[in-house]
């Protein structure tokens, strides 16, 4: 390297940059190794086993929207197909007995989503955009009703089952206990997130970054955008099918609902909420997606509803998802201003919070009447109970949604403001947006 | 002198408007060669035929001595051809230094690698930092693309199209909406680095023009009327009465 290149091109990272950056990957596995010792319930190895999944998926996804700039509504094709290649993977292997451990199935997940990612992706990825999202659902529903016809590979509405115990033991272990399974989706989700870490540093990952930005530009400096775009896809389905193989690991069973629309469209949802402009997004989406669902669940029956009304507010409110707004604090934080806007935080999140209590109520409430009209009004949302048939109620209801609607949109107003502020402040201490 | 570019009969249609009307157009390797012409003339059309972006409805372009026309874009570009676009054409959100870069990747041989640290090629950082000095934007290195002022996304633009190291350079309106001193700094940087390559330029300032081209064409409505030395054309009454006029007095 010459001479010049060294004060021109960005400094390379120094040893100590380069202890942080590897500190951080050995670090993640420490905290994945003792987690169990610190949340020891079956119930929270399998939340643990259900993020994993999640966030290999989630990251896959994010290969297309974020870093290459193409909106699928199908991806859970390649889950799922690599979700049955496993479980029938598991059955042969242990029928045979072949001398393949269970750690290696997700192999032939991730073979499976690859395969039918060249197979399916050719066609789809000529375009990006409109045409590329039509193509995605239209793929999705082919396949998703193949699963109902093809009824010896895909075993109908029951699905096809597995006992993951049957095959090869290693070291003694018969994955059986969750304990064990826990740990084997750790392994890949450590080994899959590096690897779709190192895929954005490579010359093939830069061009992903410049299709998105501009694919008509990319085609004046050498490169087909189609081609590009095929290789994102094909990288994506390769690990859309590892996440599925693990997914039939942990129920030890696939059946049609891992490739239908719901999967496809969960999965877009937890990367948008986690945010697509940063590699990490889709680690807090899939981590809150996956707790959220689970939580919510228990807590109120109309659950997806409240999904759905939270992604619209990220859309409307945060299109760079969870992630992008706390990046956005990072020049406050480094210009020591950020204490500047907490009271305006503190502010507006009074208002809001009885906005929502309000929706909250005021939802429960029609779904009472809508959905058990015939059953006792004494019902009980997140834990609180209340009556749904109280008109004082309803007028509680009433004057927490439009009240707190009214005064939430000054505070906001007022937070937007003193973030100008905090912001010019910033940039006088000379921090870089 | 054996030729870079050549345009055979070449003709372009938009539904029943003909744009382009019978252009046949030579230009010498290693000549610097301006296209001009008043607006609507089909400048940037006639670029957007010989870089691949749009077939020609008739005839053919040739690229020293081989048929191009009907080639998508990039497989002109990896034949050495390189164009830059009038209207800035950037990767917005990607910094100046990823800008360059990626016009950097293919010509150095790396294409669609998904195995190497694209940070751990020591001639991609090379190039990349040359060029990076060469438009001068070395200060505005991390600072992403949709960021930069007008001046200097034009520097950009223009080193984004050279970094590939195409031997046969188009610019469409490189300077176009640049302050004088801009401007001649611009020409300056042009003339450097497309000193022996191929150079076809559209440009409006007609001293950058005499100033710089070996040889001079004037396209109006779609036809090349005149070409020839900057002589030849000042002294053509042709082009007088049909655009030059009073500009070149
Ligand atoms: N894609 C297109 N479809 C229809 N008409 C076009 C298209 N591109 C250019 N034109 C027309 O062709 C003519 C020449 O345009 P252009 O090549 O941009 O001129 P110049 O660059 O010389 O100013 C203009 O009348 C323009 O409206
Ligand atoms: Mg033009």
């Amino acid at each position: 390297m010459s001479d010049a290149t060294a004060t021109i091109a960005p400094p390379r990272p120094a040893a100590s940059d380069r202890l942080k950056f590897y500190g951080i990957w050995i670090a993640t596995a420490l905290v994945l190794l003792v987690l169990p010792k610190l949340f020891s319930s079956g119930g929270s190895l399998t939340t643990f086993s259900l993020i994993g999944i999640s966030i290999i998926f989630s990251l896959s996804y994010n290969i297309l929207l974020g870093q290459t700039g193409m909106l699928s509504f199908g991806h859970a094709v390649y889950y799922g197909l690599g979700g049955f290649l496993a479980i029938h993977a598991i059955n042969i292997i242990a029928k045979n007995k072949f001398a393949i451990p269970l750690p290696l199935v997700p192999l032939v997940g991730g073979a499976a989503g690859l395969l039918f990612a060249m197979l399916l992706g050719w066609v789809s990825t000529r375009r990006s955009g409109t045409a590329f999202a039509m193509i995605s659902l239209g793929v999705a529903e082919l396949v998703a009703s193949s699963a109902l016809i093809l009824r010896t590979f895909f075993g109908g509405e029951a699905g096809v089952s597995a006992n993951r115990t049957k095959v090869l033991r290693l070291f003694d272990w018969s994955f059986g206990p969750q304990i064990q399974i826990y740990y084997l989706v750790a392994a890949w989700t450590l080994i899959a997130v590096i690897a779709m870490y190192a895929l954005t540093r490579t010359p093939l990952g830069r061009m992903c970054n410049a299709v998105r930005d501009n694919p008509e530009r990319v085609q004046f400096v050498g490169y087909d955008p189609h081609i590009i775009r095929y290789i994102a896809f094909c990288f994506s389905g390769l690990f859309a099918g590892i996440a599925g193989a693990l997914a039939a690991i942990n129920f030890e069973i696939a059946n049609s609902a891992y490739l239908g629309a719901v999967q496809s469209g969960t999965v877009l949802f937890a990367t948008y909420i986690g945010g697509v402009g940063f590699f990490i997004g889709p680690i807090v989406g899939a981590i809150f997606v996956t707790l959220l669902s689970l939580g919510l669940s228990d807590l109120t029956q109309v659950w997806q509803l409240y999904f759905g009304l939270i992604f619209i507010a990220v859309v409307m409110f945060a299109p760079g998802g969870i992630t992008g707004l706390l990046m956005m604090h990072r020049p406050l934080l480094k210009g020591g201003t950020l204490s500047r806007v907490l009271p305006s935080y503190l502010l507006a999140f009074i208002p809001t919070l009885a906005m929502v209590t309000g929706l909250m109520l005021a939802i429960e409430t029609i779904v009472h009447y809508t959905v058990n009209p015939n059953e006792d009004s004494h019902i009980k949302a997140f834990g609180v109970p209340f009556d749904a048939a109280n008109p004082a109620i309803w007028a509680v209801a009433g004057v927490l949604l439009i009240g707190g609607f009214i005064i939430a949109r000054k505070t906001w107003a007022r937070v937007a403001a003193s973030w100008d502020d905090a912001l010019t402040a910033a940039r006088e201490k000379g921090v870089a947006a | 002198m054996s030729t870079a570019i050549e345009l055979r009969g070449v003709e372009k249609t938009f539904g029943i408007t003909s744009v382009i009307r019978n252009v046949n157009l030579s230009v010498a390797q290693g000549e610097r060669h301006a296209l001009i012409g008043p607006n609507g003339a089909g400048k940037s059309t006639l670029f957007n035929l010989i870089s691949g972006y749009m077939k020609p409805s008739v005839g053919s372009i040739l690229l020293r001595d081989e048929v191009i026309s009907g080639l998508p874009p990039f497989q002109i570009n990896r034949r050495g051809l390189s164009r830059s676009f009038q209207v800035t054409n950037v990767f917005a959100k990607m910094t100046v230094w990823e800008n360059l870069r990626c016009a950097v990747l293919w010509a150095t041989g790396h294409r669609y690698a998904f195995w190497k640290n694209v940070d751990n090629l020591p001639e991609v950082r090379d190039r990349t930092a040359q060029i990076l000095q060469d438009i001068n934007l070395v200060s505005r290195r991390d600072v992403p693309a949709g960021l930069l002022t007008y001046a200097e996304q034009r520097a950009l633009e223009i080193g984004i199209t050279i970094a590939g190291g195409a031997d046969v350079i188009l610019l469409d309106e490189p300077t176009a909406g640049m302050s004088h001193a801009e401007t001649e700094r611009a020409v300056a940087l042009i003339r450097r680095l497309t000193e022996g390559r191929t150079l076809l330029i559209v440009e409006h300032d007609m001293s950058v023009v005499f100033g710089l081209a070996d040889r001079i064409s004037v396209l109006v409505y779609g036809q090349i009327i005149a070409s020839g030395t900057p002589e030849e054309i000042r002294g053509n009454p042709k082009v007088k009465e049909a655009y030059l006029g009073e500009e070149v007095a």
